[in-house]
C-alpha cells in the first residue's frame, strides 16, 4: 500500500442476485470490503464466484439489490442515472480483459475517448492522450489502429485510456489473462508504476496467480462471499 | 462524440458500403420509377400543353381524354363563337390517319388540322420551314421525331440507315398527296406516333369523310373575362363540354390514372424498391449495430449517456441516408440525361426529390430505431465478459 488509508471503496453487506428464468442465483451474498486510496486490491477466486459482479457494482455498472457500496463516499445506487454516468465518467477508469478498444479509432483517438465523454474538446483530448501514450511507452504508435498493435501494446493503450482523465479509481478485469507471462508482467509493472499513486485506488479482478505479487491486498472470493482478505505476502 | 460515431461507421467498410448500396438502390428506384411514370403521364396531355394559346377547349361532353375524339358538327363552332365573352373560337381537327410510306408500308399518324386562316394551334417550335408554309398546296409539317424515325425513307443503299424525311418530300395520307413544307419540334405524346400538322380544310380532305369532322373548338376569352365562368356559359349555351387548359389536362391525367394499369405497375415498382431498400439497409444497419454492441457497451460503461449514443446512431443513419439518397438521385439524373434523346419518358420535377427523400428518411428512421432500441437496452456489464 502506498501510504494513505482513506477508503476509496466501502462495500457493506452488498447483495446481488440474478433472475435466470425463475431461479434466483445469488452472485453476491453480503459482501463487506474496503479498498483504500493508494492501494492495489486484487479480487481473486474461481469462475462464477462473483468477482465481475462485484467490480460491476463498485463501478456503478450494476445496481446491488441491498447493502451499500460507497465510492469516494457516494453510493451510486441512490444517484439518478445521469449523475451516475457523470460520476463514472469522471472518477472511474476501466481496463478490460479483451482490451475493448474501438477498432476503427487509432491509439490516440481511443485514449482520448474518456476525455471526450467528459466534454473535453477533441483537439485538447488528443493532445493529452498522446502525452499519456508516451507515459505507457507507445508515443510512436499513436496513429496505429488496434489491429496493428500486439496484445501487450493494445493493453497498454487500454491502460492509457483508463488513466487519461485522471480517475480516482481504476477497475481492471483480468488485465493480463490474454497476455503471455512477460507481457503480463510488463503490464502490471506499468499499472503499478504509472496508474497507482496516493490519491488513486486500483481494483483488479484476476485468475492469474503470477501477478498476485503486485497486489497490496488480495480478497479471495468464493460463491458470492469474500473468504478472506490478505496481504500479498501472505499465502492465500 | 460525432467523429467517433462516423469513424465507427466507416471503419467497417463492408457494412458501410452495404448500407449505402441498399439506400442508393431504394433511392434510385423511388426516384427513377416515378420519374418515368410522371414523364409517361405528362405525355398523355403533352398535346394540350403544346397548344398554349387558347384559354378553353370545347368538345363533346362524352370526351374522356385528349385522344378520345368524338367529332362535333361544324355548326357547333359558330354556336361557340356566339357565346358572350368569347374573343375568338377556332376549329381543330385531331385524328389518326394512315400515311403510306415510300416502301409501301403504312404508318399511323396523328394528324392535326389547324384553322386555315389563323393557323392557331400550330407546333410550338419550327425547326425547318415556317408555319405559314402550310398555305402552300398539299403542305404538311412533320414533327422531327417522326421525320427521322417512323416516317423516314428507306436508304438508297441496301442495308443503309433510313433517311429522315425532309422539306419537299411527299407522303400519301389516305391516298392523297401531302408535301412536307416544314419540320417541327413537338413534345412526345403518349402513343409516340408521328405528328403531322396541316390546315383544317386539308385535314378534313385527308380524313375519311364523316358527317361530323370537328374534333375540338379552341376558344380565347375576351381580356378580363372570368374563364371558369365563361366555360360554364359555353356549356350552358351549347350543351358541349368546355374545359380550361388545366381542367382538360386533369381530365386526361385522371382517365389514364383510373383506366390504365400504369399507376399500379409503377406503384408496385416503387413499393418494391422501398421494401427491398428498407430490408437491405435496415438489416445491414442493424447487423452493424449488433456487431458494434460491445463498443457501445464500452462507451456506456465509460459514462456515455443513452441520449449521446442515440445521437451517434442517428448521425450514422443520417450520413448513410444522405449519401445513399444523393447517389440514388444522382444516378436517376444521369439516367434521365442519358435517355434525353430517346423515346423513354422521363420527367424529374422537384416533388420527386421530396418524395424519395421522404422514403429514404423513413428507411433510415426504421433502421435507426431498431438499432437504438438494442443499444438503449444494452447492459454495459457485457464489457466485462471476455
Amino acid at each position: 500500500m502506498n501510504g494513505q488509508s482513506t477508503a476509496a471503496v466501502r462495500c457493506k453487506s452488498v447483495v446481488k442476485t440474478y433472475d435466470t428464468g425463475g431461479d434466483k442465483v445469488v452472485a453476491l451474498g453480503g459482501i463487506d470490503l474496503e479498498i483504500h486510496m493508494g492501494e492495489l486490491m486484487m479480487l481473486v477466486g474461481p469462475s462464477g464466484c462473483g468477482k465481475t459482479t462485484l467490480i460491476s457494482v463498485i463501478a456503478g455498472i450494476l445496481d446491488q439489490d441491498s447493502g451499500s457500496c460507497e465510492v469516494f463516499g457516494e453510493d451510486m445506487l441512490h444517484m439518478r442515472s445521469n449523475q451516475k454516468l457523470k460520476f463514472r465518467a469522471r472518477n472511474i477508469g476501466f481496463v478490460f480483459q479483451a482490451y475493448n478498444l474501438l477498432p476503427s479509432l487509432n491509439a490516440v483517438e481511443n485514449v482520448s475517448v474518456p476525455l471526450i465523454i467528459n466534454g473535453v474538446k477533441r483537439q485538447t483530448a488528443e493532445y493529452r492522450a498522446a502525452k499519456v501514450l508516451e507515459q505507457v511507452g507507445l508515443g510512436a504508435r499513436g496513429k496505429s489502429l488496434p489491429s496493428q498493435l500486439s496484445g501487450g501494446q493494445q493493453q497498454r493503450v487500454a491502460i492509457a485510456r483508463a488513466l487519461v482523465h485522471d480517475p480516482k479509481l481504476i477497475v481492471c478485469d483480468e488485465p493480463t489473462s490474454a497476455l503471455d507471462h512477460e507481457t503480463g508482467h510488463t503490464v502490471m509493472e506499468l499499472l503499478k508504476d504509472v496508474a497507482l499513486h496516493d490519491d488513486r485506488a486500483l481494483v483488479i479482478v484476476t485468475h492469474d496467480s503470477r501477478i498476485f505479487g503486485f497486489a497490496d491486498r488480495i480478497a479471495r472470493m468464493d460463491d458470492g462471499h469474500i473468504d478472506k482478505v490478505v496481504d500479498s505476502s501472505d499465502k492465500l | 462524440m460525432n467523429h467517433i460515431a462516423l469513424k465507427m461507421l466507416m471503419g467497417d467498410r463492408g457494412k458501410y458500403l452495404g448500407i449505402i448500396m441498399g439506400l442508393t438502390f431504394a433511392s434510385l428506384i423511388m426516384t427513377q420509377q416515378p420519374a418515368i411514370f410522371v414523364g409517361l403521364m405528362s405525355r398523355s396531355f403533352s398535346f394540350i400543353s403544346d397548344l398554349g394559346l387558347p384559354d378553353i377547349w370545347v368538345m363533346d361532353p362524352k370526351v374522356q381524354f385528349i385522344d378520345d375524339v368524338k367529332p362535333l358538327q361544324d355548326t357547333k363552332l359558330y354556336r361557340v363563337r356566339g357565346v358572350a365573352g368569347v374573343k375568338w373560337a377556332m376549329p381543330l381537327y385531331k385524328g389518326l390517319l394512315k400515311a403510306r410510306m415510300a416502301d409501301g408500308t403504312f404508318q399511323t399518324c396523328n394528324v392535326i388540322g389547324l384553322d386555315d386562316a389563323t393557323l392557331i394551334g400550330g407546333p410550338p417550335v419550327m425547326l425547318e420551314g415556317k408555319l405559314e408554309d402550310l398555305r402552300r398546296s398539299d403542305g404538311v409539317i412533320v414533327d422531327i421525331d417522326g421525320a427521322i424515325d417512323k416516317l423516314a425513307k428507306p436508304s438508297k443503299i441496301k442495308g443503309g440507315k433510313p433517311e429522315p424525311l425532309k422539306i419537299g418530300d411527299t407522303l400519301e395520307l389516305n391516298d392523297k398527296r401531302a408535301i412536307v413544307v416544314g419540320i417541327a419540334k413537338t413534345t412526345k405524346t403518349f402513343q409516340s406516333q408521328p405528328v403531322i400538322y396541316t390546315t383544317y380544310s386539308r385535314a378534313v380532305r385527308f380524313a375519311p369523310r364523316e358527317r361530323k369532322m370537328l374534333s375540338f373548338v379552341l376558344v380565347k376569352a375576351m381580356p378580363g373575362e372570368n374563364i371558369p365562368l365563361l366555360t360554364r356559359r359555353i356549356t350552358e349555351s351549347t350543351g358541349l363540354a368546355a374545359y380550361t387548359q388545366q381542367e382538360f389536362k386533369d381530365l386526361t391525367w385522371g382517365y389514364f390514372m383510373k383506366n390504365t394499369g400504369i399507376p399500379i405497375n409503377f406503384g408496385i415498382s416503387v413499393t418494391l424498391g422501398f421494401i427491398v431498400g428498407a430490408a437491405i439497409a435496415g438489416q445491414t444497419f442493424y447487423n452493424f449495430t449488433l456487431e458494434n454492441l460491445r463498443q457501445f457497451g464500452v462507451l456506456k460503461a465509460m459514462g456515455t449517456s443513452n441520449w449521446t449514443l442515440l445521437r451517434m446512431i442517428l448521425l450514422q443513419a443520417i450520413l448513410v441516408g444522405l449519401i445513399g439518397y444523393g447517389l440514388g438521385v444522382g444516378l436517376t439524373a444521369l439516367f434521365g440525361y442519358a435517355m434525353r434523346n430517346t423515346i423513354m419518358a422521363f420527367k424529374f420535377p422537384w416533388q420527386l426529390l421530396v418524395f424519395s427523400g421522404f422514403g429514404v428518411t423513413l428507411i433510415c428512421v426504421f433502421a435507426a430505431l431498431i438499432s437504438i432500441r438494442k443499444v438503449i437496452k444494452l447492459e454495459p456489464a457485457i464489457v466485462f465478459k471476455g
